[in-house]
């Protein structure tokens, strides 16, 4: 019997029983289909955490505390083998509003010049304020993208004025656009000198985050211990009384990688187990169908049908199923990949399509052998006699 | 002329000890080239269990099974396929086709598992129902045909590999009497071709059509 015909045949026992096919095919789909989108969510939300920590930039360190203007400027003299920079940071919530419309409670954050200089926050139109700025107090703003729309939601928010808390700024940038990580809107921010949001808002001394920017990558943990030091001996407390944090958010955000590589591993063993359960489902009707077409079996043993010939027909039903469901699993895992799950934009990983596609069919061949080798090793007069 | 088939003290036996079955007692029979034989006997006389060896369905408990010359209890499983594939042709008292497979599909099967190529397997299948005249039939499935065309399918099934032995157990059992007619008429034509046909009936009127008759009585020839 050639292949063709075996596979003729398959099909014709696939098609014959139209529902029981198509709910068999069903459990297949599904297992393919959720081991494909389960560890493309997982994958998606693990990218999702890498973009975060590129967009934070790897060589910075963020100290929380309360310190000084002095402290600050004397850990800036320092001149710290890894440390690059150290800027500082103070930040309220105030209302702020353009001659058009207000805005409740956003961040306003008062820096030097550096702040756009370290990390990623650049400015996508106008400039930045200068060093000058910040000597002089100006009352100048670069605001976020989302807070310059809202301002001003039919012209260009650049040169404007808006009024933060009641005094009047003018607007010199706009900042690109930001990932938000965290509850707040990244882009709904308002930027200024540090010197002016100190004298009209929050008072001197009060600077509460410190952003260091270590000189590379690999410098971070030195200039981490370099930093707290320093702060130490300003501060006068040692490691066990000193009342400020230091993180490093990289490293924060790689245990939170990890974490989302687990979460995939395990979404992955999840979808495995329905993936199981539909190839145990392939089992049952074949067996099912081994025993509907006992008879069946007969016939073609008594015309000359050779085991191989028989196990090949039930295999081939086992493979076409499995087969089947395998590709409209695929089709449908891709559709579902389309959209976001979750607030995760699912990212298929390439490996997981053939991956799912070949343990599906190994799956349905592997159950499908033994009812197989039951309808082959029946001799005939058995089959034949069986109703 | 030379046998077809030969069985020396050719016995069955189902079971082992006290609940052993004796369903064949020591079998001696020839049947030679062209012969029309009709094998009768009441129900449980072993006349299945004969049918049954003779088409290597099933194989003896002891004794020699010749068929065209070959020792049927030397024969491997898959030669034993191929005796079945090329050496008989079997028509079955309930017909035995394929469901949801035409009647040209039917026929061509046995052609399938002999591994003859598409074309030629259609041409034979075709010229198979042509002479039991249901060439007008091919596209139909069994459930659309009646009893004696399914038979009649059969009968063109077991013929199409040109098979040296015919076998039929109780061919006319569920038939009516034209059709009964219509299917003894085609055994007879087959057998004035010079075919070899082994008939199993109850039917003495089946019976009278052979060229002889063997009465099977408690698993011997009586």
């Amino acid at each position: 019997m050639k292949l063709p015909d075996i596979l003729l045949s398959a099909l014709r026992g696939v098609t014959g029983n139209k529902l029981r096919s198509v709910l068999t095919l069903l459990g297949v789909l599904i297992g393919v289909a959720a081991v494909i989108l389960l560890l493309a969510v997982g994958n998606g939300s693990a990218q999702q955490v890498n973009n975060a920590i590129s967009s934070l930039g790897t060589n910075t360190l963020t100290v929380r505390g309360t310190f000084t203007n002095d402290q600050v400027e004397a850990l800036q003299r320092a001149e710290l083998g890894h440390v690059d920079g150290v800027v500082p940071q103070v930040s309220t919530n105030l209302t702020v509003a353009s001659p058009s419309s207000s805005e409740d409670s956003v961040s306003v954050v008062g820096t030097t010049e550096g702040y756009f200089t370290s990390g990623t926050t650049a400015v996508a139109s106008g400039d930045a304020f200068t060093a000058a700025d910040v000597t002089t107090a100006a009352k100048v703003a670069v605001i976020g993208q989302t807070l310059a729309s809202s301002l001003f939601p039919t012209g260009s928010a650049l040169g404007q004025s808006i009024s933060i808390d009641g005094s009047a700024y003018t607007v010199v940038g706009i900042l690109e656009s930001q990932d938000s990580t965290g509850f707040n809107d990244a882009n709904s921010v308002v930027i200024a000198p540090l010197t002016r949001v100190q004298r009209s808002f929050t008072g001197f001394g009060g600077i509460t985050t410190l952003t260091v920017e270590a000189t590379d990558a690999d410098a971070v943990s030195a200039a981490e211990a370099e930093i707290e030091i320093v702060l130490n001996q300003l501060q006068g407390t040692t490691t066990e009384t000193e009342d400020f944090s230091i993180t490093n958010q990289s490293s924060l955000l790689e245990t939170q990688a990890e974490s989302a590589d687990r979460f995939t591993v395990l979404l992955g063993v999840v979808a495995a187990i329905s993936l199981l359960v539909g190839g145990i489902g392939v089992t049952n009707v074949m067996l099912v169908t081994v025993t509907e077409r006992t008879r069946e079996i007969g016939i073609r043993k008594a015309l000359g049908a050779t085991r191989g010939a028989i196990l090949g027909q039930f295999l081939a039903e086992a493979a076409i199923l499995t087969l089947a469901g395998g590709v409209l699993g695929v089709v449908a895992a891709l559709i579902g990949a389309q959209y976001e799950i979750y607030g995760t934009q699912p990212v298929v990983l390439d490996y997981s399509i053939p991956l799912a596609l070949g343990v599906s069919v190994a799956i349905g061949v592997f159950f499908g052998v033994y009812p197989a080798a039951r309808a082959a090793n029946m001799r005939p007069i058995q089959a034949l006699r069986s109703i | 002329m030379s046998a077809v088939l030969e069985l020396t003290d050719v016995q069955q036996v189902y079971g082992t000890g006290d609940a052993a079955v004796h369903a064949l007692r020591g079998i001696n029979l020839a049947v030679e080239q062209g012969d029309y034989v009709a094998i009768m006997g009441p129900s449980g006389s072993g006349k299945s269990t004969l049918m049954n060896l003779l088409g290597c369905l099933d194989v003896a408990s002891s004794g020699i099974y010749e068929l065209a010359g070959h020792d049927v209890a030397a024969l491997s499983e898959r030669e034993l396929a191929r005796v079945r594939n090329e050496e008989i042709g079997f028509i079955f008292q309930s017909f035995n086709l394929v469901n949801r497979m035409t009647a040209l599909g039917n026929v061509e099967l046995p052609l399938v598992y002999g591994g003859v190529r598409k074309r030629e397997r259609r041409e034979r299948a075709l010229e198979a129902l042509k002479s039991v005249g249901l060439e007008a039939r091919a596209n139909h499935e069994p459930q659309e045909l009646s009893g004696g065309q399914q038979q009649r399918v059969a009968i063109a099934r077991a013929l199409v590999t040109n098979p040296t032995l015919l076998l039929a157990d109780e061919p006319t059992g569920n038939l009516d009497s034209t059709s009964t007619e219509e299917i003894l008429s085609i055994f007879d034509e087959l057998s004035s071709q010079g075919r070899t046909i082994v008939i199993i009936t109850h039917e003495d009127d089946v019976a009278a059509r052979a060229k002889r008759t063997i009465h099977v009585r408690d698993g011997l020839i009586a």
